[in-house]
């Protein structure tokens, strides 16, 4: 154990100089973009001396350094808010939407695949094909403002954009959420449908599943209790990695829904060169993934214990 | 004749009761969409113009403009100009407050001038760089001591200078909670996504404001933001895009509006920034007026704009007073072009334009390649992010730009650092000793008709030297829901909510 938080540390701090490096690799001058149109040289120069953006770059990212040790994780200099407030309003943002696709694409994909399995070479296996494939082929911001030109501006039946927190009004939160969710989860549903299509095709050539047949039992037990229950170990796998992907890629479907997640508030600090928010942000994933893989790490060992000695 | 009475004043009550029930849901929230999302709510520090919007409603000025771009009273009652043109004062309104509760007075103006002078991270500091020192004469005089004569600092404090932000909160970051004494005052921000402002009781106009809350959404995408209004998420938007004005204004729930802007759209063309200013298209003016000649600016606005951007050859907005009338946007002449590069020696020149990477404007530069190709130009288009522009443009890393400017109330602010020598945005490094002069003149007396003099005899070197080609005039377009009455559009983009219920 220690010795995973001995590796852990330096990871962080590679990540640290790894974001602070690259971003001033990025063309364009944060101070320009900040100073807008008073773009005074005097003023310039004594900006770039309040943000010590005049220091070497080494000693700039010591300084940085110093002021995460001491809890500091910076504040955006473009609006001077601390990172630490835009991280704890984003994200839980970002979560909820995560989630929802997440289970809009396991309610779609899930039945759709078996259903595709079991009826193997039927029009409704194509059927599916021909959807998922679609699925996973239309632009998420296309899908996006189509549907809100149809359910929201033609038929209002849901607003068009905004977020509401499940915790603060459960009713306005599942209107506001459903459309970017179905949008989002449309996509990953068609990769969810593909695996477990090909994982029920493979689960169902097994020998336990003939002798389970050969036992008499039921065709809709033998699919759902013996088949899918053992095909879904991978796609387990696979939502949880989904789910990661979703908390940084919901940038599109954030942007058309206007939803002020975690994504959309990394892309417009590059945008806008904040380097604060960047930096600080980056910072904070990074914490997350390593305390996460500590706990999954430790949660392996208490359910395994082969894992113990390795 | 009783029961008629009765009958009447019963019709009278039920009417009445009807109006109190049907106010207050008429006089909600008001929901405005934004392009884009405000920085740093500090009218020292911010400097985006979605910002000013917000401040429009949050923070009084000492001034205003009309839409005839005239000097207003808001928080100043009056000013006046001492003979030697160094000492401007003002009487302050009485009995106004700030959100806290406390009194807006003399040393508050002092204070917030002060302020925006020496706060490290200021962006006000050369809009008040004539100001040397400001005197509370009795609570509700103010004399500001200028170092020289300064004829636009008036238009300065018409816009975030001249916002007064209570000093009792300057101990605290103002940015995340600003306390002025606007008629509303800030409740919450969420970062790319909402302002919420609520109405201020004790505002010394407050009968004029209709609505109990403000928020402004930030939808950056055109075609969301209308679907959004169309929806009723938002009872109006800024900046609708010229593609979809038909469609809005076929619209019977909505309503268009518009103001031509006080700013421009044009060409920087790089004189003596560096290297790339040392090229023919650089130094020899004439290449400069076949490019000019060759681009018919009525077909830009037509084919790119829909009809909705006047063209432009000035700097000055066309509601100013200082737009020379008698200089008219010239007609494409293309013989006269051609003949301009041959007698340069370059029938054929080749040159490259950068342009910001947003569709509209790297469409614009499309038409003016195309244009331009007929007189024997070869356009290279370079799109590219806005940041990495500005950079380039500033280095000198460019042969032509085209970028424009969101404009200012008075003329000094479009034109004085641009084409002055060692101006703060002068990027094409033009240097003219006469443009100088006549520059520095005009800023030096206060009456309209002798700056225009200076203004013309500038502006008569200019549109021969070329150092920027002005392209056209931006029109701010706003649309609103069709039950919306009282908005008047404004050259300078803002949402003033007074009257707007």
């Amino acid at each position: 154990m220690a010795r995973r938080i001995a590796v852990a540390l330096p990871t962080l701090l590679l990540v640290m100089l790894f974001v602070f490096v690259l971003q001033r690799l990025l063309p364009g001058d944060p101070l320009l973009v900040m100073a807008g149109e008073e773009r005074d040289p005097a003023v310039l120069e004594e900006l770039r001396k309040f943000y010590r953006m005049d220091d070497p770059i080494p000693v700039q990212f010591l300084a940085w350094l110093r002021a995460v040790l001491g809890g500091n994780f910076g504040v955006s200099m473009r609006t001077g808010e601390p990172v630490i407030k835009l991280v704890a309003q984003t994200l839980p943002v970002t979560i909820q939407l995560a989630v929802a696709s997440i289970l809009i694409a396991l309610a779609i994909g899930i039945p759709m695949g078996v259903l595709s399995a079991v009826r193997k070479g039927t029009a409704l296996d194509y059927l599916a094909n021909v959807i998922s494939l679609s699925g996973l082929s239309i632009p998420n911001f296309w899908l996006g403002i189509m549907l809100i030109l149809l359910v929201s501006v033609e038929l209002r039946w849901l607003p068009a954009s905004g977020y509401v927190s499940v915790f603060e009004d459960p009713w306005q939160a599942l209107r506001t959420t459903i459309m970017p969710a179905f949008v989002l989860g449309s996509g990953l549903a068609a990769t969810l449908m593909r695996h477990t299509r090909s994982a029920m095709l493979e689960v169902l050539r097994l020998d336990y599943i003939r002798t389970a047949y050969a036992k008499g039992l039921l065709r809709g037990t033998v699919i759902y209790k013996h088949a899918l229950r053992n095909a879904l170990v991978p796609i387990v796998t696979l939502s949880a990695l989904l789910f990661g992907q979703l908390l940084a890629g919901a940038v599109l479907t954030e942007q058309v829904f206007t939803i002020p997640g975690f994504g959309k508030l990394i892309v417009d600090a590059v945008f806008n060169r904040d380097y604060g928010v960047v930096q600080g942000v980056v910072l904070c994933t990074a914490i997350a993934f390593i305390l996460m893989n500590l706990v999954a790490d430790v949660l392996y060992i208490l359910i395994n214990p082969r894992l113990r000695t390795a | 004749m009783r029961t008629l009475i009765t009958a009447t004043r019963r019709t009278v009550l039920v009417a009445l009761g009807a109006a109190l029930l049907a106010a207050p849901a008429a006089a909600q929230t008001l929901r405005i969409g934004l392009q884009e999302d405000p920085d740093i709510l500090d009218p020292h520090e911010a400097r985006t113009f979605v910002g000013r919007i917000a401040f429009a409603s949050l923070c009084d000025k000492l001034i205003d403009t009309s839409p005839q771009l005239e000097f207003i009273p808001r928080l100043a009652l009056s000013w006046s100009f001492s003979g030697d043109g160094k000492t401007m004062t003002m009487k302050l309104r009485p009995g106004v407050k700030f959100h806290d509760g406390t009194a807006f007075d003399a040393a508050a103006v002092k204070a917030n001038i002060e302020r925006a002078i020496n706060l490290k991270t200021s962006r006000r500091k050369s809009e008040l760089a004539s100001v040397a020192t400001v005197e509370a004469l009795d609570s509700l005089t103010v004399a500001f001591k200028l170092k020289a004569p300064d004829a636009p600092l008036m238009a300065q404090l018409s816009d975030r200078a001249g916002m007064m932000l209570s000093p009792a909160s300057f101990g605290q970051p103002v940015g995340p909670k600003p306390i002025c004494s606007g008629p509303y005052k800030f409740v919450e921000r969420v970062q790319n996504d909402r302002i919420v402002l609520e109405r201020f009781a004790d505002h010394w106009e407050k009968a004029e404001y209709a609505f109990d809350r403000v928020i402004f959404r930030i939808i950056p995408d055109t075609t969301v933001r209308l679907a959004n209004l169309r929806s009723g998420q938002l009872d109006m938007l800024e900046r609708l895009a010229p593609s979809d004005v038909k469609s809005a204004k076929a619209d019977a729930s909505l309503k268009v509006m518009s103001a031509v802007g006080l700013g421009y759209q044009g060409m920087t063309v790089n004189i003596g920034n560096g290297e790339r200013g040392k090229t023919p298209l650089g130094q020899d003016r004439r290449i400069r007026r076949a490019l000019s000649l060759s681009i018919d600016r009525d077909a830009l606005n037509t084919v790119v704009f829909e009809g909705l951007y006047p063209p432009g050859i000035q700097p000055f907005p066309p509601a100013s007073p200082y737009v020379d009338r008698g200089y008219a946007v010239p007609k494409r002449d293309l013989a006269r072009a051609r003949a301009l590069l041959k007698e340069a020696g370059h029938p054929r020149y080749a040159f490259e334009m950068q342009v910001a990477n947003n569709p509209v404007q790297q469409q614009l530069a499309q038409v003016i390649q195309a244009m331009a190709a007929e007189a024997g130009f070869e356009v290279k288009i370079k799109a590219t992010e806005f940041a990495s522009l500005l950079k380039d443009q500033s280095a000198g890393n460019y042969d032509v730009s085209q970028i424009g400017w969101s404009g200012r109330v008075d003329p000094d602010g479009n034109l004085h650092q641009f084409v002055t020598t060692g101006g703060g945005i002068n990027d094409s490094k033009y240097s003219n000793p006469a443009v100088d002069e006549a520059m520095n003149a005009a800023r030096a007396v206060y009456d309209v008709a002798s700056r225009k003099k200076h203004y013309d005899a500038a502006m008569r070197i200019l549109r021969e030297d070329l150092p920027i080609i002005y392209l056209y005039h931006q029109p701010w377009i706003w649309a609103m829901s069709a039950k919306l009455q009282g908005f008047v559009p404004h050259p300078d983009g803002m949402i003033r909510l007074p009257g707007v219920r």
